[in-house]
């Protein structure tokens, strides 16, 4: 059931996971369970939340957002019923707007920048945003467009490269497709999407989006995806570099951090990323394997999606568990609340100490050292506790991994560039969460795509003899 | 509480809250539910000669605000399609049961004297208060001769009114209609004939809105479509002017007058009376909400004339006239600033884009270091004229503050750069 899956290196921590129960409840129960998290507006709904939009000028929404897309516009084409050219406007800054609606942390940009939440003073606003995602989705699943709604410049004859499927590939094949450019992704896992098909939470992206989304984007055409090709597997820079006219590694992070802990490796420990990939792929989510109790490490959006999914599966206590306090925490407040509301327990000021096993060496449980903050430092305070656990999920974050050439790194954990995107290797660009400083957000990595997309095109156009006037 | 109690010359009402000649008013049946409700009284739908109008099917558009909300409504209907004899049966019996209630019925007929000396003592017989002439519906009826095209003759108008004074003793209100270029003219003419009252405004020409897809516009008859009379909230601004310009024309300033148009609260019935209105009328407000929203205008009315110390209706009526005038006299040298609350101001550029962009450039955007937008008003360039304040949608952010007086009263006419300026 899991053959999607065959590509992720750290499947074999997830079926050491076989000794587990599975959850009780009936699949249809279950994936219930997995529903939109925010369900979609109906027409009425959209209708009024558009209303509400006060089509500001130079608006915070839109200069918050990282693709800029020009919100009040399109809100207001969405309230006088032209949904086309409101898709029109969102994609034409963000190809991937569909799943940006969904899964933005909008509470901390546009909807978190939107005037109507002003509280100071002592005026009449609302003390609500407009609820712009939701507003783009409507937008997004209700256009109809007869053909792709955007049409290809003339031909550069320029084949450029793209190493990563996800966000910042996708966004980039689409720009420089536009453009004119044929684009070539090779993509190492079995569907294109990146995060979207793999690693949000499954209430968040439903119903097959990513892949759907996808095939809308490939519309625009002169775009070839190939899988199974993985850079340092069976794909090299050198070659790439030396085929195509210019090559955009869009690698994401795929490898997760180390605890550095003995025991890392026992049955029951695994990267949270790894269980979620497994549990969006499952069309039958009564054969996963279902802690009993789960401890989740992090404190990120990926810890907060990991605790909550597995408490909707059916685990009995879920705890997660940071080492900081929760003001500390990069999960939105937004989030958290999420985590709350399925009766997940967050612990913090806890730094994991030592991974703890039962007789047949699965994990048991583990052993927490007590943390506080000391002259700006953070210290054990030297009290210990341990919490039983099942199964834990790391989410403590994600890293580049040992494939790429150092030369790139310069001496740093990702990718360096500038701000055209193009790395130390003339030819060689690079975006999305691979590079320094990326900022994990799916809309941040479409924006680098398309910005890319415009250097690249734009270095190899300069190179382009003028075409003969016409006579 | 204050007395709603009115007197409209002679007719007297327990409050000043009436139903206009309409769709609400077609029957006894709606008139009970109306009573019931607490309204002072209807103008009874329009009675004609026999046999009746007949009606089409659609009759009724919208023109829609942001959330669907009817901010103007559009109709086809024609006057009432029932027949005289069942008209003036129930009218004499509604008001047998409600003695306390005012009815006053609606007439249009052609314009010859025997048909309205016919129709009269029948309508008196009623035990009605009074008789409101239809001078004013602008569609299918003007087509036969009747309704705006009686009302946009000022000598019809006056003709038709002596007429009624000479063949009923009840008092003859003279309903007029918008459709015209200068509403005092009809309204001169309604006095000279006699008319006891005058009632404004009917409803004005209108198309609301097209079927994109058919060609058509509303509402649809068939595959076609008519103009048809519009009211409504939209319509409130028109019908106040035309009021305050009877109520402020020397010749007609002594004719009571029924405000009508668009009148959807207390608020707005105490503006039509502050322009000299002596009773109010109702319809769409009531054909979109129902008969029950008498209640909230009463204590709405009631509660404000009570705060502001006014004890009946009249301490207040045509209160406002006195500050009404031409531009003319308008004080040249008097000056407002827009100022911004910079504390209530959420920053969301509206006053900044419409000044900039059709104003006069008086507002500054300044960008702090953390990219946070804040608007000021430059004072210098500040002309005073209300399009930021109207474009704000914090209520009191913007206020428009008025400067000291730096020099006297000065209108146009005394002005110096007026170059036809009157002698005085």
């Amino acid at each position: 059931m899991f053959e999607s899956l065959k590509s992720v290196e750290s499947l074999k921590s997830f079926e050491a996971l076989s000794y587990l129960p599975h959850p009780p409840a009936p699949n249809e129960t279950l994936a219930a369970q997995f529903t939109d998290l925010a369900p979609p507006l109906t027409l009425r709904q959209a209708a009024l939340e558009s209303a509400r939009c006060l089509y500001c000028y130079d608006a915070p929404c839109t200069r918050i957002c990282p693709t800029g897309i020009d919100v009040a516009s399109f809100i207001r084409n969405l309230h006088d019923c032209n949904i086309n050219g409101a898709a029109f406007g969102i994609l034409q800054q963000n190809i991937l707007g569909g799943s940006c609606a969904r899964v933005c942390p909008t509470e901390i940009l546009c909807e978190g920048a939107c005037v109507l939440n002003h509280k100071s003073g002592h005026h009449d606003a609302e003390g609500q945003p407009v609820r712009i995602g939701l507003l783009q989705r409507h937008a997004i699943d209700h256009m109809q467009f007869e053909h792709h709604p955007f049409t290809a410049q003339p031909s550069t004859g320029k084949t450029i490269a793209i190493v990563g499927a996800g966000p910042a590939g996708l966004s980039c094949a689409h720009r420089l497709a536009l453009l004119g450019n044929r684009v070539v992704i090779f993509e190492a896992r079995d569907k294109p999407g990146g995060l979207n098909e793999y690693g949000i939470a499954k209430y968040k992206l439903l119903d097959d989006f990513a892949q759907k989304e996808v095939e809308f984007l490939l519309g625009i055409g002169s775009i070839e995806l190939r899988h199974g090709q993985r850079l340092g597997g069976n794909l090299h820079l050198n070659a790439l570099h030396a085929q195509y006219d210019a090559v955009f590694l869009a690698l994401g992070l795929h490898a997760s951090g180390k605890l550095g802990l003995a025991g890392e490796d026992a049955p029951g420990l695994l990267d949270a990323v790894t269980y979620i990939a497994a549990l969006r792929q499952s069309d039958d989510l009564t054969k996963l394997p279902l802690p009993r109790r789960a401890l989740v490490i992090g404190a990120g959006n990926t810890a907060i999606d990991m605790a909550v999914q597995i408490a909707r599966l059916g685990a009995q206590e879920v705890t997660l568990v940071y080492r900081r306090g929760v003001e500390d925490m990069t999960a939105t407040e937004h989030e958290q609340h999420i985590a709350k509301a399925n009766g997940v327990r967050i612990v913090t000021w806890a730094r994991p100490q030592q991974v703890l096993l039962n007789g047949d060496g699965q994990v048991a449980g583990m052993r927490f050292a007590s943390t506080e903050m000391k002259e700006g430092g953070l210290f054990d305070t030297g009290e210990t506790f341990d919490i039983a656990a099942d199964a834990i999920f790391k989410a403590i974050g994600q890293t580049l991994g040992n494939d790429v050439d150092v030369q790139l790194l310069q001496g740093g954990a990702k990718i360096v560039v500038d701000a055209q995107f193009r790395t130390l290797t003339p030819g060689i660009y690079a975006g999305g969460d691979c590079i320094a400083p990326g900022q994990d957000l799916t809309v941040q990595a479409v924006q680098h795509g398309k910005l890319a997309a415009l250097a690249i095109h734009h270095d190899l156009v300069s190179h382009l003899e003028a075409p003969s006037w016409p006579t | 509480m204050a007395d709603l109690n009115i007197d409209f010359c002679g007719i007297k009402s327990i409050n000043p809250f009436w139903l206009a000649s309409a769709p609400p008013t077609d029957k006894a049946y709606n008139v009970v539910r109306a009573f019931e409700a607490g309204w002072g009284g209807v103008v009874w739908k329009t009675l004609g000669e026999d046999p009746a109008a007949v009606n089409v099917s659609s009759r009724y558009s919208a023109h829609y605000g942001k959330n669907r909300e009817v901010i103007g409504f559009n109709n086809i209907e024609l006057i009432t399609d029932r027949s005289l004899d069942v008209n003036l049966r129930e009218i004499t019996q509604v008001k047998k049961d409600w003695p306390d209630r005012v009815i006053i019925v609606s007439l249009m007929l052609p314009c010859e004297e025997q048909l309205w000396a016919a129709i009269l003592p029948l309508v008196e017989a009623t035990g009605a208060d009074g008789i409101e002439l239809n001078f004013g519906c602008p569609h299918g009826m003007p087509e036969r001769g009747m309704g705006a095209a009686v009302g946009q003759v000022p000598a019809y108008v006056e003709q038709v009114t002596r007429w009624c004074k000479q063949h009923t003793r009840l008092p003859v209100i003279v309903k007029l209609t918008p459709n015209i270029t200068d509403i005092r003219m009809p309204a001169r003419a309604a006095h000279a004939g006699g008319a006891d009252a005058v009632s404004l405004i009917n409803t004005i020409n209108s198309i609301t809105s097209i079927d994109l897809d058919r060609m058509i516009a509303l509402p649809i008859v068939g595959n076609f479509s008519t103009h048809g009379g519009y009211c409504g909230s939209a319509v409130k601004p028109i019908a106040l002017n035309m009021v305050a310009e009877i109520a402020r024309d020397p010749a007609t300033r002594t004719l009571p007058i029924s405000g009508i148009g668009g009148i959807q609260n207390w608020r707005d019935a105490a503006e039509f009376i502050a322009l000299g209105a002596a009773s109010v009328q109702v319809c769409t407000s009531a054909m979109l909400h129902g008969f029950r929203i008498v209640q909230e205008m009463k204590d709405g009315l009631s509660r404000w004339m009570d705060r502001q110390g006014y004890q009946d209706i009249a301490a207040f009526r045509g209160k406002a006239l006195a500050n009404m005038t031409d531009w003319k006299y308008l004080d040249m040298h008097y000056r407002v600033i827009a100022h911004i609350d910079q504390n209530n101001c959420i920053g969301c550029g509206k006053c900044y884009v419409a000044c900039e962009d059709t104003s006069h450039q008086s507002i500054a955007q300044l960008i702090a270091a953390s990219g946070k937008r804040s608007y000021e008003v430059i004072d210098s360039e500040c002309v005073g004229c209300n399009l930021c304040e109207i474009t704000c949608p914090v209520q009191g952010c913007i206020t428009m503050v008025p400067q000291a007086a730096t020099k006297p009263y000065m209108n146009w006419t005394q002005d110096p750069r007026n170059p036809r300026a009157e002698i005085v």
